[in-house]
């Protein structure tokens, strides 16, 4: 079961919502209800599920929705239509008592303008809603405190918001929405006001802190490059109806219309895409097969490399055709002599951006291995290429040729362009 | 029921007036607001007399009480208190000093018992003001319906002439003091009521939200948000109807307040220009010192400047 299930989401600002909602649900163009009936379509027919512990991220231009949509997750804003529901239980059908409630216990929220209390301290804001809670001031202060320092504000507790930069004053934000240890965390454009540099480093602030609370995110942002750094999965708004949802990458390699593609055009593809989405498997050598096996087989697959892996799959190294043809003529009767450990290796998860410079420098493929050195797959010098470019279809089994080839045969460059 | 009998007399003589077209007003037409009027508060005063005499009773205790302890209190003691609130409020030396130098050149005019008097009818006039206006404001910043329903009657009672409502205060109180504080409630009272319902419509719409996103209740929210967050604006509220207040002292007298006011009044009769030259300078010092003092507090209390 997803943590938050959204069905059929209306939102449709106006004196008469109801009466406007038949027009919107018969799929009239958010324009012309303005125009004929003077309400505001926020959300037109939202579904989507987000599952526990996953950041979703909601971007799309200001405009449309994603500020609307997140509130009425916590029902800051009233839905004129449709179904929330968190942990199975319908947010919609309760009274305004339970949502309160809800709200205390389940969530914790963290604003664009940071919208701290201004007349109270540090920690009085971050413990602000433990207080709401009622529970006991010394406990209170305690737990505030862990946040204030989990944050890195220590020593900052007795100063009000006015006194810190920005940066600061949003760590302060969420610290206070981290403090009632809430399940789902609401983060409506919490970095877009801050600097580029401040911006990236709250990121990584979120990002290391996510890995150990593991919460349900739901992060709202206008900006691709934030939603594809943070979010597990991303859903693309525009004029409040639900374009796309999926995996960063997905969205990426794989917009689902003119929009998304115009969104993704400019997006840097090395921040996005990873080892494990661009790395192709290639048959592996085991260790005690004899050289003239493994020229066979790298002949068979046009490959210039070969893997070699011992007994338990784990990696030994690479072995070239033309190492391989040496210990033929020299008689051996299995790799042990020839293989070697040269090639960079690198965890699948790696960024792109993160493996350019490996790849420019090494001759060799890069060779992706999980954490206990199981062999997953190997990166040549031209897939990189090609997925920066972003022309090829990271499914597409190419094959990576090099330098060192001897087996360099039409159909292989063909593949790999 | 009388009120019934002769509003429906009113009504038919009305109606049979408009038959004919006259030069003159169909006298049948006329509203007899005068004698409802009066008839009105001859009942209120009929039957609930009881209740003002308890309420006038009440005041004047504690007038006299606050009054008593600051005409027995050594002069120099209450300029000392005085400048130490000043001091308290703005951390200005200038203004301590300036504060402290005018309350001497009061009593240099031989008006200090006439000072301590005024300044006790300006407390409690002033605190009434505030303990009733500020919950007024509050309602009427809950709802806009509310203040729509309550803006024109402060528009009321802000430009009915104050002579006007002179009449039914000593109606219900008689002549004396707790006339003139009633006298100088109705006129103070508006702009505290306005300014502690903009002060919390003022609040940022944001941090109001960041409350309510926490499940705060709305009295949470009244309490440690809002009400916080408009106090500066509470505050001036504070300042402008202790200044309404100054304004209505000589003018109050005219119904039986002690002290400058009746000063001044004493001048205006005798044709004494320099009796209410001296009185006048006394209120003016007083104002300075209550503006100053509240305006201080509304700044140390503004979250919204760089601290």
């Amino acid at each position: 079961m997803a943590k938050i299930d959204v069905k059929n989401l209306y939102k449709i600002f106006g004196p008469r919502p109801h009466e406007v909602l038949k027009h919107a649900k018969k799929g009239a163009p958010k324009d012309e209800i303005l125009t004929k009936t003077g309400h505001t379509v926020g959300l037109t027919d939202i579904s989507l599920s987000i599952e526990a512990q996953e950041t979703f991220v909601v971007m799309g231009l200001s405009g449309c929705g994603k500020s609307t949509f997140i509130r009425c997750i916590n029902r800051l804003i009233e839905p004129t239509a449709g179904e929330i529901s968190i942990d199975g239980r319908d947010v919609l059908a309760l009274n305004k008592s339970a949502v309160k409630a809800l709200r205390r216990e389940k969530m914790g929220m963290v604003f664009q303008r940071f919208a701290l209390f201004p007349h109270k301290t540090v920690l009085q804001n971050v413990a602000y809603g433990l207080n709401v809670q009622g529970v006991a001031k010394d406990e209170r202060q305690e737990r505030a405190l862990h946040w204030i320092n989990a944050v890195g504000l220590d020593g900052y507790e007795h100063a009000r918001p006015n006194q810190l930069s920005g940066g600061m004053q949003q760590r302060v934000g969420l610290a206070r929405a981290l403090c009632t240890d809430p399940e789902i965390l609401l983060m409506d454009e919490a970095f877009s006001a801050l600097d580029p540099l401040i911006r990236r480093e709250m990121q990584d602030e979120l990002i290391r802190l996510q890995k150990e609370l593991h919460k349900t995110i739901i992060f709202i942002t206008h900006d691709l490059d934030e939603a594809l750094r943070l979010g597990d999965r991303v859903a693309i708004l525009k004029d409040g109806r639900l374009i796309q949802v999926g995996t960063p990458i997905e969205i990426v390699t794989n917009p689902a219309d003119d929009y998304v593609r115009a969104f993704v055009r400019d997006v840097n593809r090395a921040r996005v895409l990873t080892a494990k989405s661009i790395m192709e498997k290639t048959e592996t050598l085991p260790i005690h097969t004899s050289p003239r096996e493994a020229a066979k087989i790298m002949t068979l697959q046009h490959r210039a490399l070969g893997v070699v892996v011992d007994n338990d799959h784990r990696y030994r190294g690479i072995v070239s055709m033309a190492e391989a043809s040496a210990a033929i003529k020299r008689g051996e009767n299995d790799l042990q002599g020839v293989v070697k450990e040269r090639a960079p290796t690198i965890g699948p998860d790696t960024y792109l951006t993160d493996l350019l410079s490996l790849s420019a420098d090494s001759a060799e493929p890069i060779v992706v291995l999980d954490d206990s050195d199981l062999y997953l797959g190997t990166l040549s010098r031209s897939a990189v290429l090609t997925a920066l470019a972003g022309k090829s279809d990271i499914d597409d089994n190419h094959i990576g040729s090099d330098s060192k080839g001897l087996v360099e045969t039409p159909e292989d460059t063909g593949a790999a362009g | 029921m009388d009120v019934v009998t002769s509003l429906s007399t009113w009504l038919r003589g009305c109606l049979s007036g408009f038959g004919i077209i006259t030069r003159e007003f169909p006298e049948a037409c006329q509203i007899p607001l005068k004698e409802w009027t009066n008839s009105g508060l001859k009942s209120l005063v009929r039957n609930y007399g009881d209740i003002f005499d308890v309420v006038n009773d009440q005041i004047l205790f504690l007038l006299r009480k606050i009054e008593g302890s600051l005409l027995a209190l050594p002069w120099w003691l209450v300029i000392l208190l005085i400048v130490m609130v000043a001091w308290h409020a703005s951390r200005s030396r200038w203004l301590a000093v300036g504060l402290a130098l005018s309350l001497i050149i009061i009593g240099m005019f031989e008006l200090w018992d006439d000072t301590m008097r005024t300044l006790a009818i300006m407390l409690i006039a002033t605190t009434i003001t505030v303990l009733i206006g500020i919950p007024i404001g509050i309602l009427m910043a809950s709802s806009k319906y509310i203040q729509a329903a309550i803006n024109p009657i402060l528009d009321g009672m802000q430009t009915m002439p104050s002579f006007v409502y002179l009449i039914p205060v000593v109606f219900f109180f008689g002549l004396g003091n707790v006339a003139a504080i009633f006298a100088i409630f109705i006129y103070a009272v508006p702009p505290m009521i306005r300014l502690t319902n903009l002060g919390i419509r003022l609040v940022d719409a944001q941090v109001v939200e960041a409350a309510e996103a926490f499940g705060a209740t709305s009295s949470q929210i009244l309490w440690g948000v809002r009400l916080p967050l408009a106090m500066p604006t509470l505050l001036a509220g504070v300042n402008q109807a202790i200044m309404m207040a100054l304004a209505m002292a000589v003018i109050a007298s005219m119904i039986g307040a002690r002290g400058l006011g009746a000063q001044v009044l004493r001048g205006l009769n005798n044709g004494n220009v320099g009796m209410g030259l001296e009185a006048g300078l006394a209120i003016v010092v007083l104002a300075v010192i209550l503006d100053r003092i509240t305006a201080s507090y509304g700044r140390r209390l503004d979250y919204s400047q760089t601290a």
